[in-house]
């Protein structure tokens, strides 16, 4: 038998029910910045009896048609309360009613709509503004499908230690669900799909539940090792009116500091470092801010230490007299100490892997060398292995590096004697002779295949640093020889990678990172894969619906290449043809026209280019759109890297 | 010990051997279509974490063959029995025939 819902019937539940909770909800009250919502009310449904209650209560004679007050205007209450400039989500009538508050009783702003085609493409972006700005944005998306599309980049978020914060809409109440794709859009247990790879969800079943776990959910997110959150928005919660009395508690977020290594293990690694005669910074994702990197040079220029930066983050100056990137394995295996801060792939770094038939490894450093490790991240889910391989680190310290820094620094200046200063001094000198030298044979590396067609990456990157070097830039996605040829030396110069090394993830993620970068200023670039974007190219459109400035340089080398040499070497491996390696793997016949594309999105687009003379000029003018508050994409036909 | 030296040996011979005639048009295709520029780059300019350098001035076509069948590092081995000497001769006419690069210094470009 059909039933109706009857909202009079809903109120009468709560009215019965709310006694009790009202009471605490005041008792609880107090807190220097909480927030006491005077119009918004308590949820109309609590958990358990209520259900029962609507089924058996005779239907009222008015059918409720309207509600003034929806829970998910409350929702938007909590929400701004937690400063979220925006929301990237792709619509879902899951979180319909959040959706319309958002933009109604909201206004539309802090946060803001951002209208994503794809709900990786919303992750992703998210994903990328966490980096620049230090904080999430909010993502929204259908709790079934939406997670589903979303659950590749919530991974890449996860292993990159990124903040990103997530609700999304589902329908518990399998009485209050729509026939048909309402059911087929609703989950007993929402965030099971992703749950391996949060840090943390809940299901609230009050509006007041909602208010604790959003709170909850900001502060274990930005919490290092930050990672993603999700909240689950029932349908019901969000549609339901709330009653205009009961008074409502935003509870507040007060201030949030990481945890900070061990003293007298920092104490011990000071010394070790200050005795070291070959020491080695390793910086991943070391820096979380721009004095995480002030914080990384005072302790290089203290001890005189070579500094490897392997691009988690923005660690270290690339044209720091310390920065030893370059030197990277040499100095690896000649280090009598590693200090490896917040590092991904120890063991990765310290060992040799052969990916032939048989897979050998070997360690690269000498005998007798001391590992140390300071990290917030050695707290590990089981199931997905981006853990890496077990090193055998001599000093493991639990804590966050960069805010570890300050007392390392400290205890190494007290260590320091005048006699051991002079004689880092003097490895100092070395280190900055060997640093311009290696800067020598780069730029000497460069120019090989300077004029070839497709155009060499070295070339491509000395284009872009070329227009760029003056301004006030931004590398949001791309690496590889700009990093080698560009001087980085501001914190949102460049934001990592991945993470998860997740496919689909450069397109969006630069997007998002633009969209951070679009109030200061400053000038986003990406250099932009062909196999990535091909994902969801969909968000060229939302860079262009919301004028995120950013320009897209394409690396366009028309393949997935990384898989061709995959392919290629499993062809040599079984010596039956090594001819085969483009198929399924290359993007060509037809060759991708991304100018067009971006084009049909609204985007300034030019190319394919594919003469090294031509793409100064083009990225010239694609800049000066940018700089004008648009997007704009070159497409460069490269060599493979 | 013995062992050791007879490689040595072998080796000084086979260093010291012309390298087989080659027809570097021919070897430029075989370096696209036998896979090397995937890792070494179109021009065998090096490609950034796949494969170093190769052109111009190749090592010597005796130790470029002997690295090719047996590689020791991450190079997927190419045996005799999907690259022929002579497909490698071509290529490494074709290695031989690269141009030398300006220098960086005259390069604008990569001299800021
Ligand atoms: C999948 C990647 C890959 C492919 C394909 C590949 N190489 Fe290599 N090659 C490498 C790497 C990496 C090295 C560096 C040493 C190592 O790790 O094995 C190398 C080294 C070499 C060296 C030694 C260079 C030196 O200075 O000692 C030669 C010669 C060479 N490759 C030639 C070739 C030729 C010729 C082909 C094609 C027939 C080829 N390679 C295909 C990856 C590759
Ligand atoms: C989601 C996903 N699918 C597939 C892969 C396997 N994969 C690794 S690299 C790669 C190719 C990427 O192509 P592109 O972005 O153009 O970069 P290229 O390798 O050509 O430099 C693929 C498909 C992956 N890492 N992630």
């Amino acid at each position: 038998m059909a039933k109706l819902r009857k909202h009079s019937v809903d109120r009468r539940n709560f009215l019965r029910s709310a006694a009790a909770g009202t009471a605490a909800i005041v008792a609880g009250t107090g807190g220097a910045q909480a927030q006491q919502v005077q119009t918004q009310a308590q949820a109309t449904r609590p958990a358990g009896a209520p259900l029962l209650a609507r089924e058996t209560d005779p239907p009222s004679t008015v059918e409720v048609l309207t509600a003034d007050r929806p829970g998910s205007d409350f929702m938007v209450d909590v929400i701004k309360s937690l400063g979220f400039e925006y929301i990237c989500a792709n619509p879902g009538s899951s979180f319909r009613a959040l959706h319309e508050s958002i933009v109604t009783y909201g206004g539309n702003s802090k946060p803001e709509f951002i209208t994503c085609c794809h709900e990786e493409s919303s992750i992703a972006m998210a994903h990328g503004y966490a980096k620049v700005e230090g904080k999430p944005l909010l993502v929204m998306a259908h709790g079934t499908v939406g997670l589903q599309h979303a659950s590749m980049a919530i991974y890449n978020a996860y292993c990159d230690r990124a903040p990103v914060y997530v609700i999304v809409g589902n329908s518990i109440d399998a009485a209050a669900r729509r026939p048909g794709v309402e059911w087929a859009h609703s989950v007993q247990d929402a965030a099971a799909m992703v749950r391996d790879y949060i840090k943390w969800d809940d299901l609230p079943v009050s509006l007041t539940h909602f208010a604790e776990s959003a709170v909850r959910a900001y502060k274990i997110a930005m919490t290092p090792p930050m990672m993603p959150v999700l909240l689950v928005a029932d349908g019901d919660l969000q549609e339901s009116p709330v009653s205009e009395k009961t008074k409502l508690h935003i509870p507040k977020l007060g201030q949030l500091a990481p945890s900070q290594g061990d003293v007298s293990a920092v104490a011990e690694v000071a010394k070790l470092l200050v005795a070291a005669e070959n020491p080695v910074i390793l910086a991943d994702r070391a820096a979380r801010t721009a004095a995480g990197m002030k914080l990384l040079v005072e302790l290089a220029e203290t001890l005189q230490a070579p500094v490897i930066d392997q691009g988690g983050r923005m660690n270290f100056p690339s044209r720091h007299p310390l920065n030893q990137t370059e030197a990277g394995r040499g100095l690896i295996a000649n280090a009598d100490l590693i200090l490896g801060l917040e590092v991904s792939d120890f063991w990765g770094t310290v060992n040799n892997f052969k990916d032939q038939q048989e897979k050998s490894w070997r360690p690269i450093t000498k005998s007798g060398v001391k590992l140390v490790s300071i990290t917030a991240s050695d707290v590990y889910k089981s199931n997905y292995q981006e853990f890496q391989r077990y090193p055998e680190v001599d000093l493991a310290i639990s804590g966050d590096s960069e805010a570890t820094l300050p007392s390392l620094i400290e205890a190494c200046k007290r260590q320091l004697t005048g006699d051991r200063k002079r004689v880092l001094e003097d490895r100092g000198k070395k280190l900055a002779a060997a640093h311009e030298a290696a800067k020598e044979r780069t730029r000497t590396e460069a120019a090989y295949a300077w004029d070839a067609s497709p155009i060499s990456t070295a070339r491509m990157a000395a284009e872009i640093w070329g227009q760029v070097k003056d301004k006030d830039w931004s590398l949001v996605s791309g690496g590889g020889w700009s990093h080698r040829l560009w001087n980085f030396d501001k914190y949102y110069q460049f934001i990592g990678g991945s993470g998860g090394a997740g496919v689909g993830y450069g397109a969006p993620a630069s997007v998002g990172a633009a969209l951070a970068n679009k109030k200061y200023g400053r000038l986003s670039v990406s250099i932009q894969n062909d196999g990535d974007l091909m994902y969801a190219p969909g968000v060229l459109w939302t860079a262009a619906h919301h004028h995120i400035p950013l320009l897209a340089v394409m690396h366009n080398n028309r393949a997935y290449h990384q898989e061709v040499m995959h392919i290629q070497r499993m062809g040599n491996r079984h010596q039956r043809g090594v001819t085969n390696a483009g198929v399924g793997t290359t993007l060509l016949d037809p060759n991708i026209d991304f100018a067009t594309i971006a084009r049909g999105m609204g985007v300034h687009g030019e190319g394919p280019i594919s003469d090294p003379k031509d793409l100064g000029p083009a990225l010239k003018r694609a800049i000066e759109v940018v700089q004008k508050g648009e997007p704009a994409l070159v497409d460069v036909v490269t060599q493979p890297r | 010990m013995r062992v050791l030296l007879l490689v040595g040996m072998a080796w000084t011979l086979a260093a010291q051997t012309a390298p087989p005639a080659g027809n570097a048009q021919k070897g430029r295709q075989l370096f696209q279509s036998d896979g090397c520029y995937q890792c070494h780059g179109r021009e065998a300019q090096g490609g950034l974490g796949t494969g170093p350098r190769l052109a111009p001035r190749p090592i010597p076509f005796a130790q470029l063959s002997k690295y090719v069948r047996q590689p020791t590092g991450q190079m997927p081995p190419y045996t005799g029995k999907i690259v022929s000497d002579q497909d490698l001769a071509d290529i490494y006419a074709f290695l031989q025939a690269q141009p030398q690069p300006p220098p960086a210094k005259s390069i604008p470009l990569l001299n800021n």
